[in-house]
């Protein structure tokens, strides 16, 4: 069992920890750091409860060994809010009460914050018409649920996360 | 998972991990191999994570051919220039798993991993894509069709790393189609990828999820070939028989099987639509504005 000493940020945090080379980012985050906000569903990639966002890009923390990510800017769900004051993509949550047990919320939120910055950025997707651009204001529900479809909800509270994400987007 | 997990940061410090023994194997985004690691079906010796080194990541232009870091990501396929250069891949990539998957898993891993419902390998069989390889004995290249051998086999050897896939700027239109049971977070039951070459004069088909390994469908490419007028990049079909035919005729090419998630028969039949479907889309009427 061979142990590596890892330099990263999390939530705007310098944190140097002394890791097995075998862990994931989603058990360091919530064995070693404790930060139990980022869920641990199904453990192998298709629930996406497990969603952070590394360098601002959404990845599943269970998929990717920590030990890859030295000097890396790791945001979890409990980083996204600026001290009291929520994001606008949690008030929005809120607000259309996009959730019923709340077991995918830090994956749904941390994925609607990633996903409206590639949305920012101009990535398509495989419902953006040929030849179109997208942009936040223009973003439709089609889009928002095609680009939220790697984040289940075995509630089934899509109907508010929709909106939620849309409003989200003032 | 027992054993260790080593990070290169170059290509040559991978090459080296591989040395350390023959149980060592490669881990890029780990949207598959972290899945089999997770669920307890597979215990790696030592894990040879090259996320990060920058020899195998991104593409560029080589000529009149375009090379694809085996680390170039499926996010990264989806958009921009490479999107406008090889706008099947893009199509592909769209499809691929979720966001999240697709910002990590990589071209190399699909290839690699060979699964007969990868979904690049379609896209890149029908462009007679090239697999170039780094080993122990240097480098050597590998066309995709004898790269994979069979279902999750290649032709990769003990020590060597897929550092990157060539395939040629075309141009011409490309439609890639995909059958699955939903739109995220599924594998293929089929998939066709068609793409236009009208400078050489040919329509090439590749499918996926249809036999062992993708196939082309060589009497499909010739019978559409022989009926498109070149000059116009136009196929005249009214009645849409010619798409039928060549739909019928790349069924003909595949050898599917019954699984848990479809039937051979249901398998033909999707393979024969979609292949009518691409093939009209990529000579239709460009729409007036």
């Amino acid at each position: 069992m061979a142990r590596m000493s890892l330099d990263l940020t999390v939530n705007g945090e310098r944190r140097k920890v002394d890791v097995d080379t075998r862990t994931t980012v989603l058990d360091l985050l919530r064995e070693q750091l404790g930060l139990t906000g980022s869920k641990k569903g199904c453990d192998h990639g298709q629930c996406g409860a497990c969603t952070v966002l590394v360098a601002g890009r959404r990845v599943l923390g269970c998929l990717v060994l920590a030990v890859t990510l030295e000097g890396a800017e790791v945001t979890t769900v409990e980083g996204l809010a600026d001290g009291d004051d929520l994001h606008p993509v949690q008030r929005a949550f809120l607000d259309a009460d996009a959730f019923q047990c709340g077991y995918c919320t830090p994956g749904q939120l941390c994925s609607a914050v990633g996903m409206l910055r590639e949305v920012g950025e101009g990535w398509p997707s495989v419902v953006t018409p040929p030849g179109a651009t997208v942009s936040v204001s223009s973003l439709g529900p089609d889009e928002v649920r095609e680009r939220m479809s790697g984040n289940l909800c075995r509630c089934g509270a899509y109907v508010n996360i929709v909106p939620a994400v849309l409003a989200a987007r003032r | 998972m027992s054993g260790s997990v080593t990070v290169a940061r170059s290509l040559d410090q991978a090459l080296d991990a591989l040395r350390s023994g023959p149980d060592a194997r490669l881990v890029a985004g780990g949207t598959d191999l972290m899945v089999e690691v997770n669920a307890g079906r597979w215990q790696p010796g030592t894990l040879v994570s090259v996320d990060r080194a920058p020899e195998l990541r991104g593409w560029h232009r080589d000529g009149d051919e375009i090379v694809l870091g085996s680390g170039l990501t499926y996010a990264e396929m989806e958009r921009g220039e490479l999107a406008r250069l090889v706008p099947a891949l893009a199509q592909a990539a769209r499809t691929v798993g979720s966001p999240q998957i697709r910002n990590a898993g990589t071209l190399g891993g699909n290839v690699v991993t060979a699964s007969p419902a990868g979904d690049t390998l379609p896209v890149l069989t029908a462009l007679d894509a090239v697999v170039q390889i780094a080993g122990p004995e240097g480098t050597r290249i590998s066309p995709l069709r004898e790269f994979v051998r069979g279902v999750k086999r290649t032709d990769l050897r003990a020590g060597e790393v897929v550092t990157a896939v060539r395939v040629p700027a075309l141009r011409g239109a490309q439609e890639f189609l995909k059958v699955g049971t939903r739109n995220a977070m599924v594998i293929s039951v089929v998939m066709v990828a068609v793409v236009v070459d009208l400078d050489g004069h040919t329509v090439r088909v590749g499918v996926g999820s249809a036999a062992p390994v993708p196939v082309r469908a060589p009497l499909a490419e010739e019978y559409v070939g022989a009926l498109v007028d070149w000059e116009r990049a136009r196929m005249d079909d009214p009645t849409g028989e010619v798409a039928a035919q060549f739909g019928e005729l790349v069924a003909q090419a595949t050898s599917p099987i019954d699984d848990h998630r479809s039937t051979a028969a249901y398998r033909r039949r999707a393979v024969a639509v979609c292949a009518a479907r691409a093939v009209r889309r990529a000579f239709q009427e460009p729409e007036s504005p």
